[in-house]
């Protein structure tokens, strides 16, 4: 268990310690006799019911919502801006990344937590740009939540500058949880179909910014662009799209634009 | 396997409650969720009895109270309910339509000895 926050999740595991390795097996001990003296109604009669109904009205997520609270307060004390970036699998969302680390680490610090249910792969990537990258992986679970990205916070000495957190390719799962980050990023590359903004709706509600990739591609598809950002848009009214190509460059300066612009946003306070 | 992890967080609150208010054995565990929770309710079930398994909910039954997506016509100036995001007011079929609730994923209620 670890001795920090007395979690216990699964198979996580996050690189430099603190290695969540133990499963979900309940070791304490359950008293399953019913002691129906020692019971709340403390009736003593033997088989009268202890059943009673007992008023809970949590949300489930509550303890997730405190990580993302506790995860947003250490960001600011330190004026981070953190990014959140989903996407399907293989949307280019590390080549993305080793592209903009590459283009704006003369100007701001960078570190990176990388989400991949196994391997240590994409942080090596990320390391190979001299930047400071935390491999979570998160075992049996299908996308990052706020706790582990604490945990991997503490491993990284970031201050005044971005953090990308690449959460686990998946268009479902992470639109649920909040990591304390300022905005989720949502990458969607034109190899894939104009419609994923309608067929996975509640991440494209919960993105504040939507990136198109690949663009230099648009000419050998069908990929309709219109009409991509329409169905975007009536998911998410506010949406904001940006369209570029991490391999060409095309596109880049308005996403580095935008980065320093939430950036700003983020140091007044929003 | 999202919903596995809710299970999780689920049992998390159990073992917290179970301390704060004394009890050793869960019979049942009510939910309240929203059709925009991001939950599919049989999956929900399945992860519900396997993450319940040699703890103090083991086979408690799982009830869930399906709550409505509530909403507010502005064209109406009225309460109304719709069946997905931006949908259009099933009365005046305008899309100035506010959703007001509909994502919720709470533990209501439990059961318990």
């Amino acid at each position: 268990m670890c001795t920090v926050c007395g979690c216990s999740e699964g198979e996580v595991k996050i690189e430099g310690g603190h290695e969540h390795h133990h499963d979900h097996s309940h070791d304490h001990a359950h008293c399953h006799d019913h002691h129906y003296g020692k019971g709340p109604a403390h009736a003593h009669a033997p088989g009268l019911s202890q059943a009673r109904m007992v008023q809970i009205e949590t949300d489930i997520l509550a303890k997730n919502n405190e990580y993302a609270a506790a995860n947003r307060a250490e960001l600011s004390r330190r004026g981070v801006l953190a990014l959140n970036l989903v996407s399907s699998p293989g949307s280019g969302k590390t080549t993305l990344l080793t592209r903009s680390i590459e283009d704006m680490k003369g100007e701001t610090p960078i570190a990176v937590i990388e989400g991949d249910q196994q391997t240590a792969n994409d942080a090596e990537r990320i390391r190979a740009t001299g930047v400071a990258a935390i491999q979570v992986n998160t075992g049996k679970g299908c996308h990052l939540d706020a706790h582990m990205v604490g945990h991997a916070l503490e491993h990284l000495e970031i201050a005044n500058g971005v953090l990308f957190i690449e959460n686990v390719g998946n268009l479902v799962c992470p639109a649920g949880f909040d990591l304390g980050e300022a905005h989720k990023v949502v990458i969607l590359s034109v190899t894939e179909g104009e419609d994923k903004p309608i067929k996975y709706p509640d991440m494209f509600h919960a993105a504040d910014l939507m990136v198109l990739t690949k663009t230099d591609l648009l000419p050998y598809l069908d990929f309709d662009v219109e009409k991509c950002i329409g169905y975007a848009r009536r998911v998410n009214p506010k949406i904001k799209i940006l369209q570029f190509s991490a391999k060409s460059g095309e596109g880049l300066d308005e996403w580095y634009g935008w980065i320093k612009a939430s950036q700003m946003m983020n140091k007044i306070g929003n | 396997m999202h919903e596995m992890s809710i299970c999780e967080s689920i049992i998390n609150v159990i073992e917290q409650q179970a301390v704060a208010q004394s009890f050793t054995k869960v019979k049942r565990v009510r939910l309240e969720i929203g059709p925009l929770a991001g939950v599919e309710l049989e999956a929900l079930r399945f992860s519900f009895d396997v993450v319940c398994k040699g703890g103090l909910a083991e086979g408690a039954a799982l009830e869930v109270i399906e709550l409505p997506i509530d909403a507010w016509c502005m064209m109406c100036a009225e309460k109304t309910e719709v069946k997905q995001r931006f949908d259009a007011c099933p009365t005046c079929g305008s899309y100035q339509v506010q959703i007001t609730g509909g994502d919720e994923l709470r533990i209501k209620e439990m059961e318990v000895d």
